[in-house]
């Protein structure tokens, strides 16, 4: 038996047993420096949900000192030592939490946690492609994430304090190293972390891009592709033009920082001298900062409006309504994103005609996202719906876009927004329209391909345990927020005990800390269910939970290569549940029309006049059995 | 068998190899797009003109850019037409005006800071974005060079025909990017001289 084959990578084992996929991989190559998607897509998972159990520890510390500025916990000064002298978090330390809080939950957890996990995971699986366009382009992207996020902690350890100027990083405080303590070493380690992790990102992106649009399998043009690859698809476009402007940004703050120039500083004056910069402008780097941070919010929800739409579709046994208006909607807002940076800068001293042309453009998407709305919803409407934990988690999440977009059309208007921004109001818009909503699509996501990652399957009394508990604590956390933000009660503040009008806010911080206390136990449960189903879970059967897509046409032990034989072809949409006159109510893509007679329609024929033929006379033969009858 | 064939199809596949390329290119030119706004944003908003006659270095460097992107386009033809002396010949000739031509920039430099007292730190930023421009432009003129490097090289390991080719045309998209992008910051930058 001749073997005709070429490898691109040296391996060069193959046996004639039909076991062809058993490489002899080291446990390096297969753990750790994996080129193989969907090893790179567990990685990316766990060290996302690492970063993200850390950012939600920081978060219960700084809520501590918000319920209780006046006591004193010797607890905390034995486990932070100087940050947090005579058992008070000092105040210095106090925003350093909050900006890297807020520096890992957007960049480390909701884009590289979701989109590297997802777009790895589910391209390759969905489209039908072997692997990613460069595997190991992509096993680099890894790498430079984990480089990331170790620099990101590590700014922990120096003397100094973590980056403390909020995720924002606003110059002069991130662009003069004596300007309060975290500027010095603690933004110079998050400048080299965000570098590489752009640089991550990117190389995340550029394979996302590519493989989807060169890699589907036969029949999968673009109209049959699933909304979660619409969404990651578009979510890595927008990584890939706006990430490229933060780091002309970063390039400028550097120069600042380190070399002189002076882009962003002007009379300045620090603890009582002229400093020698002049002639820059802060409000630019707000420019730069903001073509990113726009779309970054985008980049942070779309991955989890595509995953929830695939799994309310599912899991309601009814096709996603409005296929084409959903992926219509992300384009557009893919789009809008690009064009609405300034509603960030409203109070920045804008020409109010500037300011009233962001708002327009702001004020559109709700259009695109209302359409979402309103198709997830009749989705539900009269399916036979299996609430799955990842199903209540993607409800979940409708549910957070909703409440959280509504306070959107307040802060997007530049007159409102003189009154709210920089207050709670702010925190608690987009705590729940991009924070929770994009977190429950993602543990939606994590819930219903486990299976797929490592087959086996998670307890579900525990996945409704950790969802209820979930659910109402982010509400108890996020909702009173906007009543503090309304009475003009300021973010990122330290104390509110030295201001008399706020005081009366302080019982409500105290509640809101013990709900978001009650919210982290919760992903205790989250935790313990997911390590040790991946060790004792049920074993996953092929298609547990009956779906149409590729991803569980594969089987349950994973190959390098994902198919053991041909990639299987593509003849139908995504969504053909309980389709009538279907023997069962799904139709995976892989069905050919041919073997499904009884439940085709004319308008799956749209562009196929020879398979319209076929179903008349399939039809008026029907008929005509009918009549003898 | 034939799976194991179709298999091995899909991984030489190189076609989506050098679409990334295609896609880094954007990212790289939005990256350029960036920092020419941002100088538009400086200079409009704070009222800084650049005030400054570019140094005829460029003028030269331009000049040298071109040449190196014809010699490059010599050396894809020669290595389609399976000369392979003569493409490493363009191909070292490339090499040598990419040199020449980060000398020149960097001589361009000397000349802005020691004859015309256009200083990196100026306090009129428009003139240190300058540097910024010229400065990021030859970072990746070094990638590009270790790129025509590792072609080189290539030319010299006897590898297949195939991969001789993809590696000539990875290099050629990323050089000729680079050429133009120069052209658009040598405009960019003579459009707002004044």
């Amino acid at each position: 038996m001749s073997t005709l084959a070429v490898h691109d990578h040296g391996v060069a084992h193959h046996d004639d047993h039909g076991h062809e996929h058993h490489h002899n991989q080291s446990f390096l190559s297969k753990y750790v420096f994996s080129m193989d998607h969907k090893m790179i897509a567990k990685q990316f998972l766990i060290t996302g949900i690492t970063m993200a159990v850390i950012a939600m520890i920081l978060s219960i510390l700084f809520r501590i000192q918000l319920a209780y500025p006046d006591k004193t916990f010797p607890l905390l000064t034995t486990l932070l030592g100087r940050f947090a002298p005579n058992g008070r978090i000092s105040a210095d330390f106090y925003l350093s939490l909050v900006t890297i809080h807020g520096t890992i939950m957007v960049f480390f957890v909701l884009t590289a946690g979701l989109s590297g996990t997802f777009a790895n995971l589910l391209i390759p699986l969905q489209v039908g492609a072997r692997d990613m366009a460069s595997p190991f382009m992509n096993m680099l992207s890894y790498w430079f994430f984990f480089m990331a996020s170790v620099v990101m902690l590590s700014s922990f350890l120096v003397q100094k304090g973590p980056a403390s100027g909020g995720w924002t990083i606003y110059p002069p405080l991130s662009a003069l190293p004596k300007a309060m303590p975290g500027s010095g070493e603690g933004m110079t380690l998050w400048l080299i972390s965000m570098v590489m992790f752009v640089a991550s990102s990117l190389m995340g992106g550029i394979n996302y891009v590519s493989t989807v649009l060169n890699m589907r399998t036969k029949g999968m043009d673009l109209w049959k592709m699933p909304l979660t690859i619409w969404a990651l698809f578009l979510t890595a476009i927008l990584g890939i033009l706006a990430f490229p402007v933060l780091v002309a940004g970063v390039v400028l703050l550097i120069f600042d920082r380190s070399f002189g120039t002076s882009f962003y500083l002007s009379d300045i004056v620090l603890n009582g001298v002229q400093q020698p910069y002049e002639g820059g402008s802060p409000i630019l780097f707000q420019h730069l900062f903001w073509f990113l941070g726009h779309p970054e919010v985008y980049i942070v929800i779309m991955p989890a409006m595509g995953i929830s739409s695939e799994v309310m579709s599912v899991n309601s046994r009814k096709p996603i309504f409005g296929y084409h208006a959903m992926v219509y909607s992300l384009i557009g807002i893919t789009v809008l994103s690009f064009i609405v940076w300034g509603h960030h800068m409203f109070v920045t001293g804008m020409n109010p005609f500037l300011g009233g042309v962001f708002m327009i453009t702001t004020l559109i998407i709700a259009v695109p996202s209302a359409v979402k709305t309103f198709n997830w919803l009749a989705t539900l409407w009269r399916g036979n719906i299996r609430f799955t934990p990842a199903m209540l988690f993607a409800i979940g999440m409708v549910s957070f876009f909703i409440s959280g977009g509504l306070t959107g059309i307040f802060l997007g208007n530049a007159a409102l927004d003189i009154n709210l921004h920089d207050t709670y109001f702010v925190v608690a818009h987009f705590h729940l329209v991009m924070g929770s909503a994009a977190i429950f699509g993602m543990l939606a996501g994590v819930y219903h391909w486990f299976p797929k990652m490592f087959g086996k399957m998670m307890d579900e009394k525990l996945g409704y345990l950790h969802f209820w508990l979930t659910f109402i604590g982010a509400y108890l956390v996020f909702f009173p927020m906007h009543f503090m933000g309304l009475d003009g009660v300021p973010r990122r503040y330290y104390a509110f005990t030295e201001f008399v009008s706020m005081q009366r806010w302080l019982t409500v911080n105290t509640f809101i800390t013990w709900a978001a206390i009650m919210a982290a136990c919760a992903q205790v449960a989250f935790l313990y269910n997911f390590i040790t189903s991946i060790f004792i879970g049920k074993k996953a059967t092929q298609n547990p939970w009956e779906a149409n897509t590729l991803e569980w046409t594969t089987p349950v032990e994973h190959l390098h290569g994902n198919w053991p034989g041909e990639i299987p072809t593509v003849y139908r949409w995504p969504y053909d549940y309980s389709k009538p006159g279907a023997e069962e109510d799904y139709i995976p893509q892989t069905v050919p029309f041919s073997q499904t007679m009884s439940s085709n329609q004319a308008h799956d024929f749209e562009d196929n006049p020879k398979g319209l033929e076929e179903l008349n006379k399939f039809n008026s033969t029907l008929k005509a059995n009918e009549q003898v009858k | 068998m034939m799976a194991q064939i179709q298999k091995n199809n899909d991984r030489l596949d190189l076609a989506p190899k050098k679409f990334n390329m295609w896609i880094f290119i954007f990212t790289s030119f939005m990256f350029f797009a960036a920092l020419t706004s941002g100088f538009i944003v400086y200079s409009g908003g704070r009222g800084h003109g650049l005030n400054v006659i570019m140094p005829d270095a460029f003028k030269y460097s331009t000049a040298v850019i071109i040449i190196s992107s014809i010699t490059l386009f010599l050396a894809s033809r020669a290595a389609k037409q399976l000369q392979f002396a003569k493409q490493r010949l363009f191909l070292w000739l490339t090499f040598a005006l990419g040199v020449a031509f980060f000398a020149i920039q960097v001589y361009a430099w000397y000349v802005l800071t020691y004859k015309m007292n256009v200083y990196l730190t100026d306090p009129n930023a428009s003139r240190s974005f300058v540097y910024i421009f010229t400065g990021m432009h030859l970072l990746h003129i070094i990638a590009a060079i270790l790129l025509l490097l590792n072609t080189l090289a290539g030319t010299y390991k006897n590898i297949p025909q195939v991969r001789n080719l993809f590696k000539m045309e990875m290099t050629s998209i990323f050089w000729h990017f680079l050429g133009i992008i120069w052209i658009y910051l040598y405009v960019f930058l003579l459009l707002n001289q004044n």
